[in-house]
C-alpha cells in the first residue's frame, strides 16, 4: 500500500514534471536496447519485485537467465557523464537515482553491485558466454554514439 | 508487620542526575554504531580471526545477568519465602531492563544493524540463535504479564504464582539456550561442551544477584528509602551460595576438558600459557571473582558489613565478566585444529595465537548497553510502582 | 516460493526452460520463449545468451560439486589458485587480520618426522554445513548441487557463521568496498567464502578459477567435478586412491577432499 502511494505520488510527480519543462521533477534518461514489452509505467512500480523475485532465482537456485539482473539495469540504463563515460551510482545522475532521491528512497544493492555496465568495469556478463566479439563492439559504438 | 506500599520514585535531582548521566553514556554509544555502520568494523578490534570482541562479552553479560536478576522473584513467588516477595517487582523489571540492554549491544554490534527487519522476518529454526531471539522476547513478555499480575488489583494469589512458575522456567530455558550458543560450536576446542548450559546457569544466578543487589542498595541509598541488613545480609549470603556453586561447575568444566585429550591444548592454553588469559581466568575470574568475595560474604562479621557486601558484589560481576571474556575472546584467540598433529602457518593465522586488543568504541557501545539497562529500571521504577516505601526488616517480616 | 523448478537439462532440445512468475507479476515471458532463438543483442554490451547446447541452467539436485586436492602435486612455493581466485573474485589480502581470504594456502609440517607439505584451504562445502546450521536468518544456505554460499542480501553480519565454521573459510567485509567485479558483488558488513565461482558453474564453465589455474601451472593438483557423476575424473581418481576429509571426526560429508597429506 505505501509502495502503491509512494510510486502514484512519483508518477503524478513525473507528469507534472514533464509538462513543466525545467522544474525540479526528475528527468529520467534514456535508455538503450528494447524497451520493457510490460510498459514504463509498468515498471516504474514493479522493479523492486522484479528484482527481488529475480534475486532469489539467480542467488537460490543458480537461474542466471532472468528478467531482471541489476547487471543488465545499469547496462541499458547507464548514463554517461562529462566524459563521456558512464557515471557510477555516486552521480545523482545515474539512472536508479534520479528517481529514488527525488522519492527519498534509499537502496543499499551497489554497495555491493557495481553500478556501471559490465564491460566498463572489466567483467563479462554473465550470459554473454558465445557473444559475439563485432557485435557487441558495435551495439557499443552503436551506444557511444547515442 | 506493617502493609507493604509501593511507590513510584519521586523526582529528586540525585534520580535526574543519574539518569543524566546514563543519557550521556547511551548517547556516545548511539554515535559508535554510526561511526561503526559508516567505516565498517576495521574501525574496531576485531577482525577475521577474532570475530566476536568485547560488545559480546557485554552482550552476553548482560542477557545472562537479566535470567538472574529473576531469582529473587522467583523465590518470592515461586519457592513461597515471603520475605523476598516486595523486591519481585524491581527483581522482574531488572531483569527486563538488563536483558534489553545486551540484545541491543547484540544487535547493534550487527554487520547490517539496518538489516534488523531482515533478522525479524527471516528465521531458520534450526539455528540456536533463532530459537534466542525467540526465548528473549518471550522473557519479556512472560516477565511482564508476570510483573501485571503482582501490580494488577485483585489478581489470585495462585496466578501470581503460576506466572512467576512460567517466568522462572523460562529464564533456566533461556540461560541454556545462551549457554548452547557455545555449547554447539562443535569446531571450537575451547566451546565444544555439554556443560556449558549448566555452567551459564549458575553464572546468571551469580552475576543476577550480585547486579540486584547492587541496584537495590543503589536506588535504596539515593532515594533515601531503608534496605534492611537483615534482608541485604540474606541476599548477600545466597551471593554467596551462588558463588561456591559457579567455581564448582567451572572446575568441573576444567576437569572434564582435561579428560578429553583433543581437548587439553586448548587447556593448557587458558590454564597455563595463555598470557593475559590465563591471568584473566586466575587473578579476576577465581581469585578476584571467586575466592575474596565468598571469603568476605561467609564471614559472620564483614558478611554483614554494607560496604563489603557492595564491594563483593562489584568483584563478582569483574568475575564474571572475566569468566565471559576469556570464554568467548580466549576461546577464539585459541587457532582452530584443522590437521592435528601438524605444525600449520599460513597467511591466514592458522597455528596462531590470535591476539585481539578492544577498541575504545567497542568498550562505549558495552557501557551504553548497560546504560540503557540501568536507565530503564529507573524509568520503570520513576513510572510504575516497583519499589516498596521500605525495604527495613520490621516490614517485610524476617521470620521466614 | 511458487516457482517451479527449471530444467536442469540446460540444453534447450524441447524449449528452455521458461519462467514462471509469481501469480502477482503478470508478465510476458519475454525474450525467452522460442527454442531457435540465437543471440539477441539487447544494448550496447548486453546479449542475452544464445540459447545453443551447453549453456547450464539453475542448480542441480542430481549434481553435486566437488574439488579433489593432491597435496603432492602442490608446491609450496606456488599460489596460483589463491590469486586467481582474488582475481576472479576482486577480493584482496594485505596481510591485515581484518582483510577476506577466500583461499588460503596452509604449510603443514609433521610435528614427529618434519615432513613438510602444501596445500589450498577454501570452504569445504560440507554435506553438514554448521554455518548454515546457525545462521539466524537462513542466509548460509547450500544450493541443491551442494555448494554453500552466503545469500548477502539476509545476511545481517552477525559472524555466527565463522564462529561454527571448522575450516576458518570464511571472512566478514569490514569495511565499504568499491569497483567490484560484477560477477562478485561484494560488500561492507557482510560474510562472504568460497563460492565454487557459480557463477561461471551457472554459465556452464564446468570448472573453478583455482582450478584453471592450477592446470596452467601444470601442477595439475586441483580436480573439479560432479561427486555424485562415477563417470567424472574426480570420482574415478576418488575411487581409485586414498583421500581424506579435514576433520573427519566431525562427520560434515565434505565436498572438498585432500590426498596425501
Ligand atoms: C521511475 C523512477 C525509478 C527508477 C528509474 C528506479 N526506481 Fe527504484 N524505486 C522507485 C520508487 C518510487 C520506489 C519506492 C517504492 C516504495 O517505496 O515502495 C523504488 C524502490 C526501489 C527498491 C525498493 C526499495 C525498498 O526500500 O524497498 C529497489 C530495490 C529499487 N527501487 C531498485 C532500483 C534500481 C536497481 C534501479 C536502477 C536500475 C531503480 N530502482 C530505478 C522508482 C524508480
Ligand atoms: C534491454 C535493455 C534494458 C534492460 C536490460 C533494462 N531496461 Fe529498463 N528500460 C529500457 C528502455 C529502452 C526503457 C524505456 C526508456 C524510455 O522510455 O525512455 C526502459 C524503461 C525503464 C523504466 C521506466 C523509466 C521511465 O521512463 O519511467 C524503469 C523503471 C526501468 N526501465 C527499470 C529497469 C530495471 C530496474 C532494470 C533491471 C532489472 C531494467 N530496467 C533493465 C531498457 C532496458
Ligand atoms: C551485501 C552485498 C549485496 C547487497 C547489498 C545486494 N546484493 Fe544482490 N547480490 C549479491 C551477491 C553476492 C549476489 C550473487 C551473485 C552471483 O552469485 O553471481 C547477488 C545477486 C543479485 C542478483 C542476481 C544477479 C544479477 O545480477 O541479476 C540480483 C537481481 C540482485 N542481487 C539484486 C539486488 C538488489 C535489488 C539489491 C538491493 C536491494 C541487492 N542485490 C543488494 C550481493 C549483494
Amino acid at each position: 500500500m505505501k509502495r502503491l502511494i509512494i510510486a502514484t505520488i512519483v508518477l503524478f510527480g513525473l507528469a507534472v514534471g514533464m509538462s513543466q519543462a525545467g522544474s525540479v521533477y526528475p528527468e529520467i534518461p534514456m535508455a538503450s536496447g528494447e524497451a520493457h514489452p510490460e510498459g514504463n509505467e509498468y515498471w516504474r512500480v514493479n522493479h523492486m519485485d522484479l528484482l527481488r523475485h529475480d534475486r532469489d532465482l539467480t542467488m537460490r537456485e543458480g537461474i542466471r537467465d532472468t528478467d531482471a539482473s541489476i547487471a543488465e539495469c545499469v547496462t541499458c540504463h547507464a548514463v554517461n557523464g562529462l566524459d563521456a563515460k558512464p557515471v557510477t551510482v555516486k552521480s545523482e545522475d545515474h539512472f536508479c537515482r534520479v528517481c529514488h532521491d527525488y522519492a527519498a528512497v534509499k537502496i543499499d544493492c551497489f554497495q555491493c553491485h557495481n553500478s556501471i555496465p559490465p564491460e566498463l568495469s572489466g567483467a563479462s556478463l554473465m550470459f554473454k558466454k558465445q557473444a559475439n566479439t563485432l557485435e557487441v563492439l558495435m551495439a557499443y559504438i552503436e551506444g557511444l554514439s547515442r | 508487620m506493617e502493609r507493604i506500599i509501593y511507590r513510584e520514585l519521586k523526582s529528586t535531582p540525585q534520580i535526574w542526575g543519574f539518569l543524566a548521566l546514563l543519557g550521556v553514556f547511551i548517547a556516545a554509544a548511539g554515535a559508535v554504531v554510526l561511526y561503526i555502520e559508516h567505516h565498517g568494523h576495521i574501525v574496531t578490534g576485531m577482525d577475521n580471526q577474532i570475530v566476536w570482541g568485547l560488545p559480546h562479552v557485554f552482550a552476553i553479560f548482560l542477557i545472562v545477568a537479566a535470567s538472574g536478576a529473576l531469582n529473587v522473584a522467583s523465590i518470592g513467588s515461586v519457592f513461597g519465602k515471603v520475605a523476598y516477595k516486595p523486591m519481585a517487582r524491581l527483581s522482574a523489571l531488572l531483569a527486563v531492563a538488563l536483558l534489553v540492554g545486551g540484545l541491543a549491544v547484540l544487535v547493534l554490534d550487527l554487520g547490517r544493524p539496518d538489516r534488523l527487519i531482515v533478522a525479524m522476518t527471516n528465521f531458520n529454526f534450526i539455528s540456536i540463535f533463532t530459537w534466542n531471539i525467540l526465548l528473549y522476547t518471550g522473557f519479556v513478555a512472560i516477565v511482564a504479564v508476570y510483573m501485571f499480575t503482582q501490580m494488577a488489583r485483585g489478581v489470585p494469589t495462585y496466578a501470581v504464582k503460576t506466572a512467576g512458575l512460567a517466568a522462572f522456567l523460562w529464564r533456566l530455558i533461556l540461560t541454556t539456550g545462551t549457554g548452547s550458543i557455545f555449547g554447539w560450536l562443535v569446531a571450537r576446542q575451547a566451546y565444544d561442551a555439554a556443560i556449558m548450559a549448566p555452567l551459564f546457569i549458575v553464572l546468571s544466578f551469580a552475576i543476577g544477584m550480585a547486579s540486584f543487589l547492587l541496584v537495590t542498595m543503589g536506588i535504596t541509598h539515593l532515594t533515601g528509602r531503608a534496605f534492611g541488613a537483615e534482608l541485604r545480609t540474606r541476599l548477600a549470603r545466597l551471593l554467596a551460595i551462588f558463588i561456591a556453586a559457579l567455581m564448582f561447575f567451572t572446575t568441573m568444566q576444567h576437569l572434564t576438558n582435561l579428560y578429553a585429550a583433543e581437548h587439553w591444548g586448548v587447556e593448557s592454553f587458558i590454564l597455563r600459557d595463555g598470557g593475559i588469559y590465563t591471568t584473566l581466568f586466575w587473578g579476576v575470574q577465581v581469585l578476584v571473582g571467586g575466592v575474596l568475595p565468598m571469603g568476605i560474604l561467609f564471614h559472620p562479621t564483614l558478611g554483614k558489613e554494607a560496604g563489603l557486601v557492595v564491594l563483593s558484589s562489584l568483584l563478582v560481576i569483574a568475575g564474571g565478566f572475566a569468566q565471559i571474556y576469556v570464554l568467548v575472546i580466549g576461546g577464539q584467540a585459541y587457532p582452530l585444529e584443522i590437521f592435528p598433529g601438524y605444525e600449520v602457518s599460513s597467511s591466514f593465522a592458522d597455528g596462531v595465537i590470535n591476539s585481539y586488543t578492544p577498541s575504545m568504541l567497542e568498550l562505549i557501545l558495552g557501557l551504553g548497553g548497560v546504560a540503557l539497562a540501568l536507565a530503564i529500571t529507573i524509568i520503570g521504577m520513576k513510572f510504575l510502582r516497583i519499589l516498596p516505601n521500605s525495604l527495613s526488616d520490621a516490614n517485610v517480616g524476617s521470620k521466614v | 516460493m511458487n516457482i517451479p523448478k527449471s530444467s536442469p537439462t540446460g540444453g534447450c532440445g524441447g524449449g528452455c526452460p521458461t519462467k514462471e512468475k509469481g501469480a502477482d507479476l503478470h508478465r510476458r515471458d519475454f525474450l525467452k520463449s522460442g527454442a531457435a532463438m540465437a543471440t539477441v543483442t539487447l544494448a550496447p554490451g548486453v546479449t542475452l545468451m544464445s540459447m545453443g547446447s551447453g549453456v547450464a541452467a539453475a542448480a542441480n539436485p542430481d549434481t553435486r560439486w566437488g574439488l579433489l586436492i593432491d597435496a603432492a602435486k602442490c608446491p609450496s612455493d606456488c599460489s596460483a589458485c589463491v590469486t586467481a581466485c582474488s582475481d576472479e573474485h576482486g577480493w584482496e589480502n594485505n596481510g591485515e587480520p581484518t582483510d577476506p581470504q577466500w583461499i588460503r594456502k596452509v604449510t603443514l609440517k609433521n610435528r614427529d618426522t618434519g615432513f613438510e607439505n602444501s596445500l589450498p584451504v577454501m570452504c569445504q562445502h560440507c554435506a553438514n554445513p554448521p554455518c548454515v546450521d546457525v545462521c539466524p536468518t537462513g542466509a548460509s544456505f547450500k544450493r541443491e548441487d551442494g555448494i554453500v554460499l552466503v545469500d548477502r542480501h539476509t545476511c545481517i553480519g552477525c559472524r555466527y557463521c565463522m564462529m561454527a565454521c571448522p575450516f576458518k573459510a570464511r571472512s566478514f567485509v569490514h569495511e565499504p568496498v568499491t569497483g567490484q567485479k560484477v560477477t562478485t558483488p561484494r560488500g561492507n558488513g557482510t560474510v562472504e567464502g568460497c563460492n565454487m565461482c557459480v557463477h561461471k558453474l551457472d554459465r556452464g564453465e564446468g570448472t573453478t578459477a583455482c582450478v584453471e589455474a592450477c592446470k596452467i601451472t601444470g601442477n595439475n593438483a586441483m580436480i573439479f567435478g560432479d561427486l555424485n557423476d562415477a563417470e567424472s575424473d574426480i570420482s574415478k581418481a576418488l575411487a581409485n586412491y586414498p583421500s581424506i576429509e579435514l576433520r573427519a571426526d566431525l562427520k560434515l560429508n565434505l565436498g572438498v577432499r585432500y590426498q596425501n597429506i
